[in-house]
């Protein structure tokens, strides 16, 4: 192959060059030149959705769940501007993903010409980085780099904006050979002081807790791998963010649940009580801190991140070491065996009897039903029939959301797919479809709610298209639930439209596009119809009819601190814990 | 730009800057890769994040490298400038982000031109006083001057002051531009 050709065929031959096997995409004017390019050759699977807002979380599902950058190609203006919401979504959730975009052609930039917007402008906000290739000349050496600053440093969405004359302009393709970016070098290693000051920190601990988060499975599985190793050394109970679930598997005995808003009793007041926190790839989020002022003010604090901006930024960190989690937490393995003094023992087992303590309080516990299904106890039941095998989980937003996060148990990094930072409705659906074309023998289930999974209902075509055997599990409970909770937490129980009013029948809606519906309300029938719903080889959208009025509990109110949980048998006075401060926040 | 929050608003639970009363004022240096929309990334950044900007100079630097200099005034806490500058260093096409107020010993200057018009003794009076602040005339009429002056904020602020009641018409500023001293770059 000559490496004289046209910009169109240059955006092929490096997304081959680097790898990529599956895109994510919708046709329109102003990439025309590429979508034809696609055409002369079969490398690359292009998979076409029906929103671009669809292709943006798909390549998000893509990346998540197989650790490669997601790419997704869409035209100009409208093509464009749909794609935001994906691209906040993954910039929150630190996804690497590379957007192609159309462009009118350099001569009509400017001009307001037809589905002409400002693409690098607009996106500059929701982008780690973004270019507009003006000349054919820079479009290879911009490919490549673009890739390498998406998975890099803390990895995020790139995007790539291509006028039309451009496409059609013939220039040199360079290969991506090792890339030497000019400014953007970011640091893997931590500093060996800070290790070895963190590893005496951690040898003295009395009451330390590791808090894990996205950046861990970010890191890639080296660093999941090596965060067990580095528990298992030292004997600390372990928590992690929303994002971080599966680095560190639920089934060990130092898994202490989740923590945060929704999180578990146990993990939040370890965090409350501690005496050396020791944050991994976590970014101190104000849905985990809760109450600033009132976060942890016992502990010493070791930050790791490879984004120096997350340490000190949101709370006062004592060590922070920047660094990529799987470099550093393999500093601290070998720096810790060779130190070889352990904490105090007989503190350590006085901390893990008070963690029991609080276990005890079984705060994900729920009133069971024989009339009614529970939406937690649909939850559990999907994960113990699903649990034997190849499984990939994603959500929309939602109570749903975190009732999956309580109740479906991860044992392994990039299997648990959810929308965290900006909460985005609508990501479970495409995400499953991206998730399923990386892993097309694995089982994936979007676990939903009704209201957020009509946010892109319309993907259910490409997962026919393309045969992808996804499972729609939606806990239907006929409320926008969470709000309805926070309406009943804030509002006085003013459900101000919050009710799913004139919903789809959805085992119809099922049928109507060619996929399976099943719709079951009595717990007695529940294990049938999910076993229905696995060993169908096709698209299924499964109605759950759960309680309606049932509260995601145990959860920290806006405002309060950790040890300040609402637990589930203190639901009933809801309404009177909240102050006025408190409800300014969301 | 942004005003910080009133320290007299409420506190929000979630925000760790209680008691905003240690503002400082700090000259950043940044050193960037001059390509299209760079001033943009920087700028947005700042509104974005509901960061000050003080002042804002920028120019190209180094033509062959392609360098540009943006100098920085800004104020915030310690910390919130600390974040400022690991915000700015996330941006892709930036080589360099320096406190110089931090590190200590940098020269900073401003140029102003400063229309004044008036007639008789004010034009005596005005003339003297710009002698005294050794500002240079670039423009002059029957009626007018410009002067031309450089120096630190302070200096500028001061010599506009004076010549208000004298017949001040109208000030273009360049913003700060700073260096650090010795022989070495930042
Ligand atoms: C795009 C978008 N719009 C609005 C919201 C605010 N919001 C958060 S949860 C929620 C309700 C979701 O309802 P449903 O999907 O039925 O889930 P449930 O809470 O009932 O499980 C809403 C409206 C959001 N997160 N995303
Ligand atoms: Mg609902």
């Amino acid at each position: 192959m000559s490496n004289l050709m046209t910009g169109a065929e240059m955006v092929v031959r490096a997304l081959q060059d680097q790898g990529v096997d599956t895109i994510f995409g919708y046709p329109g004017g102003a990439v025309l030149p590429i979508y034809d390019a696609l055409f002369h050759q079969d490398q690359i699977k292009h998979v076409l959705v029906r929103h671009e807002q669809g292709a943006a979380h798909a390549a998000e599902g893509y990346a998540r769940s197989s650790g490669k950058v997601g790419v997704l190609l869409v035209t100009s203006g409208p093509g464009a501007t749909n794609t935001i919401t994906g691209l906040t979504d993954a910039l929150m959730d630190s996804i690497p993903l590379i957007c192609i975009t159309g462009q009118v052609p350099t001569h009509l930039i400017g001009s307001d010409a037809f589905q002409e917007c400002d693409t690098v402008g607009i996106t500059r906000h929701c982008t780690k980085h973004n270019y507009l290739v003006r000349q054919v000349e820079d479009l290879a050496r911009i490919l490549h780099e673009a890739f390498y600053v998406a998975q890099n440093g803390r990895p995020g969405p790139v995007v790539i904006d291509i006028p039309k004359d451009v496409q059609f302009a013939l220039g040199a393709y360079l290969l991506p050979d090792r890339i030497e970016h000019k400014t953007y070098k970011p640091k893997l290693d931590g500093d060996a002081d800070k290790i070895a000051q963190a590893v005496a920190m951690m040898a003295t601990a009395r009451r330390p807790i590791f808090y894990t988060g996205g950046g861990v499975v970010n890191s890639g599985l080296e660093a999941s791998s090596l965060l067990r190793e580095l528990a298992g050394l030292t004997g600390f109970p372990v928590t992690s963010t929303l994002m971080g679930l599966g680095a560190f598997p639920a089934s060990d005995k130092q898994w202490i649940g989740m923590l945060g808003m929704h999180g578990t009793f146990e993990a939040n007041n370890a965090m409350h009580d501690c005496d050396l926190m020791i944050a991994v790839g976590a970014r101190f989020d104000d849905r985990i801190t809760g109450r600033l002022d009132a976060f942890s003010p016992g502990s010493k604090k070791i930050h790791i991140d490879i984004d120096p901006s997350s340490i000190n930024k949101n709370v006062k960190i004592d060590l922070g070491i920047v660094g990529d989690c799987s470099h550093v937490l393999r500093q601290l393995v070998d720096a810790y065996r060779a130190q070889g003094k352990q904490p105090d023992a007989g503190a350590l087992a006085r901390w893990w009897a008070q963690i029991d303590k609080w276990r005890a309080r079984r705060s994900l516990s729920f009133k069971a039903s024989d009339t009614v299904i529970k939406p937690q106890y649909a939850v559990q039941r999907l994960y113990e029939l699903t649990k034997s095998r190849d499984v990939y989980i994603t959500t929309e937003v939602g109570q749903h959301q975190m009732w999956a996060a309580q109740h479906y148990h991860f044992d392994e990094p990039n299997r648990w797919m959810t929308s965290g930072g900006l909460g985005t409705m609508g990501y479970g659906l495409p995400a499953a479809i991206g998730a399923q074309m990386a892993h097309p023998q694995a089982l994936v289930i979007d676990i939903a709610g009704e209201a957020s999974i009509l946010m892109n209902i319309q993907e259910m075509s490409t997962a026919l298209q393309y045969r992808l055997p996804v499972k729609i599990f939606i806990l239907n409970n006929e409320y926008m639930g969470m709000v309805r909770q926070w309406q009943e937490l804030l509002h006085g129980g003013r459900y101000s439209e919050s009710y799913s009013e004139a919903l789809p029948d959805f085992v119809k809606l099922a049928e109507a596009y060619g996929a399976h519906g099943i719709r079951c309300s009595d717990p007695a029938d529940l294990d049938a119809a999910i076993m229905e719903m696995i060993d169908i080889p096709r698209p299924v959208i499964f109605d759950c009819i759960v309680d309606k009025t049932e509260n995601c509990l145990p959860m920290i109110p806006s405002g309060k601190a950790h040890n300040e949980m609402i637990m589930p048998d203190e639901d009933a006075d809801m309404g009177t814990m909240i102050d006025a401060p408190g409800k300014m926040l969301v | 730009m942004n005003a910080p929050s009133a320290p007299s608003a409420p506190l929000s639970p979630y925000s760790s800057a209680l008691g905003k009363s240690n503002i400082e004022v700090h000259t950043l240096s940044v050193l960037v890769d001059n390509e299209p929309g760079v001033l943009a990334r920087v700028v947005g950044l700042f509104s974005g994040r509901g960061y000050n900007i003080e002042s804002l100079t920028v120019a190209e630097v180094a033509h062959a490298e392609h360098l540009s200099r943006i100098t920085i005034v800004t104020s915030g806490t310690p910390e919130a400038i600390e974040q400022i500058g690991h915000q700015l260093e996330r941006l892709v096409p930036i080589h360099k982000v320096t406190d110089l107020t931090l590190r200590g010993g940098a020269v900073e200057r401003e140029l102003a031109m400063i229309k004044v018009a008036g007639k008789g003794a004010c034009r005596d009076e005005a003339l003297r006083l710009a002698d005294a602040f050794r500002a240079r005339v670039i423009d002059a009429s029957i009626e007018s001057f410009v002067f031309e002056l450089t120096g630190n904020v302070g200096k500028i602020d001061q010599f506009i002051d004076l010549m208000r009641p004298i017949g001040l018409v109208e000030v273009a500023r360049t913003g700060v531009a700073a260096i650090s001293r010795g022989p070495n770059p930042i």
